[in-house]
């Protein structure tokens, strides 16, 4: 047996390849076992024992989770109505940008008419502008409309910023149905909207929900368009902005703030999980075509 | 009609799908326009006007137009300043998070037993809430309480906690030389490639799982070793989508806000461009100013996306 280069390199690399999986499923993962091992600790646990990874099983609590989503009222902080305020945000953006994206989508797919392309080149530009540039329009606009402080206007924006994302995921996905059920569609009498409803919609169902669940997480974790329009209005906050503003104070426990982050990200890892497998194909169907 | 009685069918509904099209497309575009393309419109115009926070509400649209604004922020030394951080920032983070990118993809490109919980894992940090994660960012490099700094003190010896996020320069030691480093900005740099690294994971393990694996193949049968593999057949064939997830992190990455504001809050040698204009736009309430600011970083912005579209429509140009 001699060591040639291809043997080592084998050998290297079949030690290194589980030793660099390990590192990044525990790059990726500690700081979440952190945030919910704090979650669960009392302060005064954390500063006095602050390099344990491990709880004292007999010393965890729930009562920062009580704290934290009770109404501010009884001494809480409030998280309970700032998760319903970003619950209703993400769902009406939800519902409002699949009614605009799911025509828009199949339009583009489908059928042919002046313009198609440069709409699409349009599309992407909009999806790659950075909120920040439109941010100072945006808020002027809204102050004047006196929507600065509503939920609508938040709203609003959050449907321009993933409209053409759902309509760059849906596309992919209506291309693959075969043009030829529709047209068997067609045939029998139905027009174009009877097709898109009876026929390409139901086929397409699984990467509407995928598309929906990415817009509902786009709108559940935004957090610049909240903090310039929202600041003031506490009732109003998104949970993300409440997290924001409150994790500034020094009068809120860090044990408690953990609790918070805990039941914003629970929701979005658990939506994520559901749906993974969906979500990475509409997101890199374009990737694979090389 | 007379010409139309006879309409040739495909004629007829091809203008039909035409107008279909675009009626099914008008709610998308009325968004667009409303929410998107007269905002910025707006902007520019804002830029080249005089108006603080508190005119907000009764400015004109075609008020004096002035250059001071753009004077202003222009002669502002801060302004070179966050440009040179910016563009660091941006290089780094993007260098950093397509790397690591690649590096997990390679490591998961063979199939183990639980490699699509691991998958799945991998992506947490792009999904969670940037609020949350850069919350537990902040407790986890924590000179106090922060496990980090307790850690570094037992296993490394380190005399005194590394204010990770708050201090601007540090020095370490490097064969006897102390070398300065610029701390918070790296520590930033390191916070977005943990964050964007499944972001091109994703890509480039699509894309390594499409690769035509005859190549290889033969390559190895030609006695190629795992790296020469790698160097010669599997990374050029990877180079195209590297070359757009390089664009697209460039891009992003130079007018993100979010991050930063939430790490350090612009302190401490990470003012980046944007962290500036919100700066403008709240604490010195100078709308006009920011608006300059902004469109500043919309122009650069344009500019590398124009360079994006050259990129894709050459990739696609190339394709048989």
């Amino acid at each position: 047996m001699t060591w040639t280069r291809d043997r080592v390199e084998r050998a290297v690399l079949g030690v290194l390849r589980p030793v660099v999986i390990v590192f990044f499923l525990v790059a990726t993962l500690l700081p979440f076992y952190y945030m919910l091992m704090l979650s669960l600790r009392p302060i005064e646990d954390l500063l006095r024992r602050p390099d344990s990874l491990f709880p004292d099983l007999g010393g965890l609590t729930l009562s920062t989770y009580a704290d934290v989503l009770r109404p501010v009222t009884e001494g809480g902080q409030g998280f309970l109505s700032l998760l319903g305020n970003s619950a209703v945000v993400a769902s009406a953006s939800v519902v409002v940008a699949l009614a605009i994206a799911i025509p828009g989508a199949y339009a583009v797919s489908r059928l042919e008419f002046f313009g198609r392309r440069q709409v699409s080149s349009l599309f992407l530009v909009v999806y790659l502008f950075p909120s920040i540039v439109l941010a100072i329009p945006l808020f002027v606009m809204l102050t004047r409309m006196q929507l600065r402080g509503s939920l609508i206007g938040l709203v609003l924006v959050y449907i321009a910023q993933t409209v053409p994302v759902a309509i760059y995921m849906l596309k992919n996905y209506f291309e693959t149905i075969p043009p030829s059920v529709e047209e068997a569609g067609l045939v029998d009498g139905l027009s174009r909207v009877g097709v898109i409803r009876r026929i390409s919609l139901p086929l397409a169902l699984p990467s509407v929900i995928a598309t929906g669940i990415f817009v509902f997480m786009i709108a559940w974790n935004e957090f610049l368009f909240a903090l310039l329009f929202l600041v003031e209005r506490r009732d109003r906050w998104t949970v993300s902005l409440g997290l924001a503003q409150l994790s500034g104070s020094i009068e809120v426990s860090t044990t408690v703030l953990m609790a918070g982050s805990v039941v914003i990200t629970l929701p979005i890892v658990l939506l994520f999980f559901l749906t993974e497998r969906l979500l990475s194909q509409g997101l890199t169907s374009g990737a694979e075509k090389g | 009609m007379p010409s139309s009685q006879v309409p040739l069918r495909g004629r007829t509904v091809k203008q039909q799908d035409a107008r279909t099209g675009l009626l099914l497309l008008t709610p998308t575009l009325v968004i667009v326009l409303a929410v998107v393309l007269v905002p910025l419109a707006w902007s520019v115009l804002i830029a080249f006007q005089r108006v603080r926070l508190i005119d907000v509400g009764r400015m004109g649209l075609f008020d004096r137009f002035t250059l001071d604004n753009f004077a202003r922020v222009f002669a502002s030394d801060v302004l070179w300043e966050s440009l040179r951080t910016t563009v660091f920032y941006t290089a780094g983070s993007t260098f950093v998070a397509v790397s690591l990118g690649l590096i997990a993809a390679l490591a998961l490109r063979r199939p183990f037993p639980g490699r699509g919980f691991v998958r799945a894992a991998m992506l947490i940090p792009y999904v969670a809430p940037v609020v949350a994660v850069t919350f537990v960012w902040k407790v986890l490099l924590n000179p106090e309480f922060g496990i980090v700094n307790s850690w570094g003190k037992q296993l490394f010896g380190w005399d005194d906690p590394i204010a990770f996020l708050s201090q601007a320069r540090g020095e370490i030691t490097l064969f006897g030389l102390d070398v300065p480093v610029p701390t918070a900005l790296l520590t930033v740099i390191a916070f977005e490639g943990w964050r964007y690294f499944p972001f091109a994971f994703l890509f480039l393990l699509a894309r390594l799982s499409a690769l035509p694996g005859d190549l290889e193949e033969a390559a190895t049968v030609d006695g190629a070793t795992p790296t020469q593999r790698f160097r010669h057949i599997v990374l050029p064939q990877l180079m195209p989508v590297i070359a757009v997830l390089v664009v697209l992190r460039t891009i992003w990455t130079f007018n993100e806000f979010d991050d930063i504001f939430l790490l350090t809050g612009g302190a401490a040698g990470t003012e980046v461009v944007s962290v500036r204009v919100y700066e403008l736009l709240t604490v010195q309430r100078n709308v006009g100013a920011a608006a300059a600011q902004s469109v500043l970083l919309a122009a650069v912005l344009v500019v590398l996306l124009g360079a994006y579209l050259w990129l894709l429509r050459r990739r696609e140009g190339a394709k048989p």
